[in-house]
């Protein structure tokens, strides 16, 4: 526990602290980024950017060992990640343009044969003499143990200007992701946004390779934004939400995982950005799943209470097992579907709502007013007193329940 | 070639075909329901399955990890319902937020507990050992009729050879569902289809069949026998018996091209050592994947009803 | 508006109705009570009581959003509902699968799908022939019959996405054909087709009443209503109307359903009398 106190306030070294400023930003960054993609509706695309790094992380430890240098240079690796994956992201573009197959299929087929190239050229250098001790696996899943002074300064780095370039990025591409048809109306060059998005997402999974690995990378990308959509429904919130929960999943993951051996960095993030997810799917306060079922179950009762009291003003038979329950359950009718004291005075009021509707659609024909007519809404939400004054003036006297 | 390719290439090839084929089959309705990802989603899943199966039974026997490897699928299914339905969350990015965290899940399991005796690590779920499943018992073709030798054929084979006939007859059985309720699904309704049963079954012999290939061949086979053989298929043919067809023939194709390269192509280019066969077994579908986009009959969206349908 | 007189003839409002809409007759082809459907927190249809006639071709009709595919679904349930009792023939829908044929909205399924126009009036098929059938020479002669009688005779082997909008539709009417049903809902037939599919369309329907089957259409076409159906629902969220023609298809019923979305040009275009 003191472990992670300490961690948590950046008192557990120099490199543990740049470590978690470097998560934290990091995390930012992925939120807030993976939130266009979430947007465009297209999150998974960042999984096949993470997977077609794999390739350009192996051909560049060949490259750089056949020039002779070490081929475990941080920064070369990762330009031969970011390169692959380009080229991973291009080829899912021109698969979905020119050919029929769509998006999902393109992205599925880039990442598993990018992968599998990768897994080929990592056993190729499994079998060359310099690569025994390659440490390339560390890609798979990221690695901080260990990590090395210049490394942790690459991810700080790397995560601040991921952060910049999301808040310079932020208008044109919130646009692109809530409507494209209406960017390209305003004169905005959509494809390169489209493209300016992805290089982002690359970047970010490039910079977080080392740190959480490249198949959890992808989940930086998409719970956090996932975790936002239940916090707001507006576009330019649901990028900041998102980075700040991603931002918050780095920072406590890496503090975490400082705390104690045998706590991989990647996995406890993932698993702290989760925990948010969790929470908020269940307690989220609109779109939440509590929220959501006690606003359905309200609404089911109002529809048939309001049924129920209509067939009861019509004298119609009730059909309905649930709606003869809620009838009973609110003391307006008998088990057997016949109306009480209650109930009846209950129907005859929404008897006379009904007939104010009726005159209300003939005197306003052409209000438009009349389209509110949807069963539920109360006469007096839509128009005055003095207007429903003259709806009765013109109904005359009460018309017996009942009979209709 | 004669008893050494028995010896040591027959079973893997034939574990490689019908491990694609068990895969293609189902990949060909997940393709044209736009759940093409679905396949990569299990397969991800397995790692924290099999890492729950050796925590709890203490063994690393192949029946506890493929049944720890199924149930994993089958939560990581039901996961993926409840987060799109519940939270009104779109498919792909339900499948991301579920696959990564229960791969997260293993991947942490993995590294709490002593795990480094036994062979369940993450590069065993991902590319498999596809290279080691040889025939010991075995000296030439006449080994297929020897009771003696074909008792000692490594059980991924008749495991394999099982799955994929399991998927072939409920591919057959199950036809004119499956096509109604991917092509249609309202009008399969109004027939009195379980849609919903359907969907769910077709996801779950998928499961089924990425399980049972992944402890032989490894995960990446499984994602790219999904998807590229499918998706090159349906650029071939405007028939989905056709397609069906083709892509199990280039499922075929992949497996046996992608072993082969493997093997001998390091040796072809004067290596030494063979590189991993399930990663150029996805390779190669990729390259067919590849060239079927570039030439294929029918590739092209083509058809006046598109345009004026959206 | 404001200032009618109150001498204003009434609407005949499907609520107002003085028979109790709790009885059903049992011959009816479909009978809707108390259907209610929701998206969220509002009805897409409220409460709406409907009974379609026999051997009759019924519009359902209403502006945009109105609810009228809705209540076709609802009834057929491909779309959940919140409360309503369904009856087709008397019997509860899951009871009377085999006496209804339903054409989807065009846009409801992926024509990119690999599969021929004459697999797509097979599946009309698939009921009768069950999962495991043999699919006869017999079968295929009537598959290919029903694509003759609505003019693609010559596009059985076509790929279904190499058809124009209308051939579309035409093939989704032949395979409504080929199931034999006794009531056809349709959701839409007109919608974005060539004049010479609607003229085969409802050429197609004429001899299904002639037939002595019920036909339901979603239609939006207000100036082709009187040349092509006998009967009408108006619906707007709630029933507004329903009857014959002549009786139901007035001024007063389309001011009651679309209130003031209907200019009254496109009114005089319909020869209405009585505004």
């Amino acid at each position: 526990m003191e472990g992670f106190a300490d961690a948590l306030l950046l008192r557990a070294g120099y490199n543990a602290a740049l470590v978690g400023v470097g998560a934290a930003l990091l995390g930012f960054a992925a939120g807030a980024s993976g939130s266009f993609m979430f947007l465009r509706k297209r999150a998974l695309v960042s999984d096949a950017v993470a997977h077609a790094t794999l390739p350009g992380v192996g051909l560049a430890f060949i490259a750089m060992v056949m020039l002779g240098g070490d081929g475990r240079w941080l920064p070369g690796l990762l330009a031969g990640s970011a390169l692959s994956a380009w080229v991973g992201l291009l080829v899912v573009e021109w698969i979905t343009r020119r050919t029929r197959l769509p998006e999902d299929t393109a992205i599925g087929a880039v990442l598993s044969v990018f992968f599998g190239i990768g897994i080929v050229l990592l056993t190729v250098i499994q079998s060359m003499s310099s690569g025994r001790q390659a440490g390339l696996e560390d890609f798979l899943l990221g690695a901080t143990a260990g990590m090395l002074y210049q490394d942790a300064v690459v991810i700080a780095a790397g995560g601040t200007l991921a952060v910049l370039a999301t808040w310079i990025l932020r208008r044109p591409m919130t646009l692109v992701a809530f409507d494209a048809e209406y960017a390209a109306a305003s004169g905005y060059d959509v494809r390169r946004i489209d493209l300016a998005m992805m290089g982002l997402v690359l970047a970010v999974t490039v910079i977080g390779l080392k740190i959480v690995g490249l198949i959890l990378i992808v989940a930086m990308l998409i719970i956090p934004p996932v975790t936002a959509r239940f916090w707001t429904d507006r576009s330019d919130r649901l990028i900041w939400v998102a980075g700040a929960s991603g931002g918050l999943a780095g920072y406590f993951g890496a503090a975490i995982s400082a705390s104690a051996p045998a706590l991989p960095t990647g996995p406890i993030i993932v698993l702290v950005a989760a925990a948010l997810f969790i929470v908020s799917l269940f307690l989220a306060p609109v779109r939440g799943v509590l929220a959501a079922l006690l606003r359905h179950r309200r609404f089911q009762h109002r529809v048939h209470l309001r049924q129920g009291l209509l067939a009861l003003a019509r004298g119609d038979r009730i059909l309905e097992p649930y709606t003869i329950r809620v009838l009973q359950a609110e003391g307006l009718a008998r088990a057997d579907g016949v109306a009480t004291e209650a109930g009846r005075a209950r129907a005859a009021r929404i008897a006379r709502d009904e007939r104010r509707w009726a005159v209300a659609r003939e005197v306003h024909q052409d209000s438009g007013l009349t389209g509110r007519y949807d069963g539920l809404t109360p006469i007096e939400q839509v128009f005055t007193p003095d207007e429903i004054a003259e709806f009765d003036r013109r109904l005359g006297g009460p018309t017996p329940v009942g009979g209709a | 070639m004669g008893a050494e390719f028995v010896q040591f290439s027959l079973t893997p090839i034939l574990i490689g075909v019908l491990a694609s084929i068990a895969c293609a089959l189902p990949g060909n309705f997940l393709v044209l329901r736009r759940q093409a990802l679905i396949g990569d989603a299990i397969s991800h899943v397995v790692l924290p399955g099999i890492v729950v199966a050796f925590l709890l039974t203490a063994s690393v026997a192949a029946l506890p990890m493929l049944i720890g490897a199924a149930g994993a699928a089958i939560v990581a299914v039901i996961l993926i319902e409840a987060i799109k339905r519940l939270g009104r969350i779109e498919p792909g990015a339900a499948m991301g937020v579920t696959f990564t965290t229960l791969f997260a899940g293993g991947v942490l399991l993995l590294e709490q507990t002593d795990t480094s005796s036994v062979h369940i690590d993450v590069e065993h779920a991902l590319m498999g050992n596809l290279e080691t499943l040889i025939w010991f018992r075995a000296d030439g073709w006449g080994s297929l009729l020897d009771p003696v030798a074909l008792a000692s054929l490594p059980p991924e084979l008749p495991r394999m050879a099982v799955t994929a006939a399991i998927l072939t007859v409920l591919t057959l059985v199950f036809w004119r569902w499956l096509k109604i309720s991917t092509f249609d699904e309202g009008f399969a309704r109004t027939l009195g289809l379980p849609v919903g049963a359907i969907g769910l079954g077709l996801v779950i012999a998928a499961a089924v069949a990425a399980v049972a290939a992944f402890d032989a061949v490894g995960s990446i086979i499984v994602i790219a026998m999904f998807i590229c053989p499918p998706a090159a298929a349906r650029l071939m043919t405007n028939r989905l018996e056709h397609q069906v067809l083709w892509s199990v023939g280039f499922a075929t194709l992949s497996a046996v091209l992608g072993y082969v390269l493997a093997g001998y192509g390091p040796l072809w280019l004067g290596g030494s050592n063979a590189v991993s066969a399930a990663g150029m077994i996805a390779a190669v579908s990729g390259l067919i994947l590849g060239l079927a986009c570039l030439f294929a009959p029918h590739r092209a969206r083509v058809g006046v009803g598109r345009e004026d349908a959206g | 508006m404001q200032g009618a007189q109150a001498s204003e003839p009434r609407l005949v409002l499907t609520s107002d109705a003085s028979a109790s809409p709790a009885a059903i007759p049992a011959s009816a082809p479909l009978a809707i009570r108390g259907l209610t459907v929701s998206y969220g927190e509002r009805p897409a249809v409220f409460s709406v009581d409907a009974t379609f006639p026999e051997e009759a071709m019924t519009a359902i009709i209403g502006p945009n959003g109105a609810g009228k595919s809705t209540l076709l679904k609802a009834a057929l349930g491909v779309i959940p509902r919140l409360s309503g009792d369904i009856r087709v023939f008397g019997d509860p829908v899951d009871l009377a699968r085999d006496r209804i044929a339903y054409v989807p909205q065009r846009a409801s399924v992926d024509w990119d799908f690999p599969t021929t126009v004459m697999d797509v009036v097979l599946m009309g098929l698939y009921r009768r022939v069950g999962l495991l059938g043999r699919m006869t020479g017999a079968h295929r002669a009537k598959a290919q019959d029903c694509l003759d009688r609505v003019g693609m005779a010559e596009f059985a082997d076509r790929q279904i996405g190499q058809l124009s909008g209308g051939q579309q539709q035409r093939v989704f009417l032949a395979r409504a054909l080929a199931q034999d049903a006794e009531l056809y809902l349709l959701d839409e037939p007109f919608a974005g087709v060539d004049a010479a599919t609607e003229r085969a369309i409802i050429d197609v329907l004429k001899a299904l009443k002639a037939q002595r089957k019920a036909v339901i259409a979603v239609h939006h076409d207000l100036a082709t209503v009187r040349a092509y159906f006998d009967h009408v629902f108006l619906i707007n969220v709630r029933s507004i109307a329903e009857g014959p023609v002549e009786t139901a298809f007035t001024a007063e019923t389309l001011h009651a359903t679309y209130g003031g979305k209907l200019a009254a040009t496109h009114l005089d275009q319909l020869s209405l009398t009585g505004v």
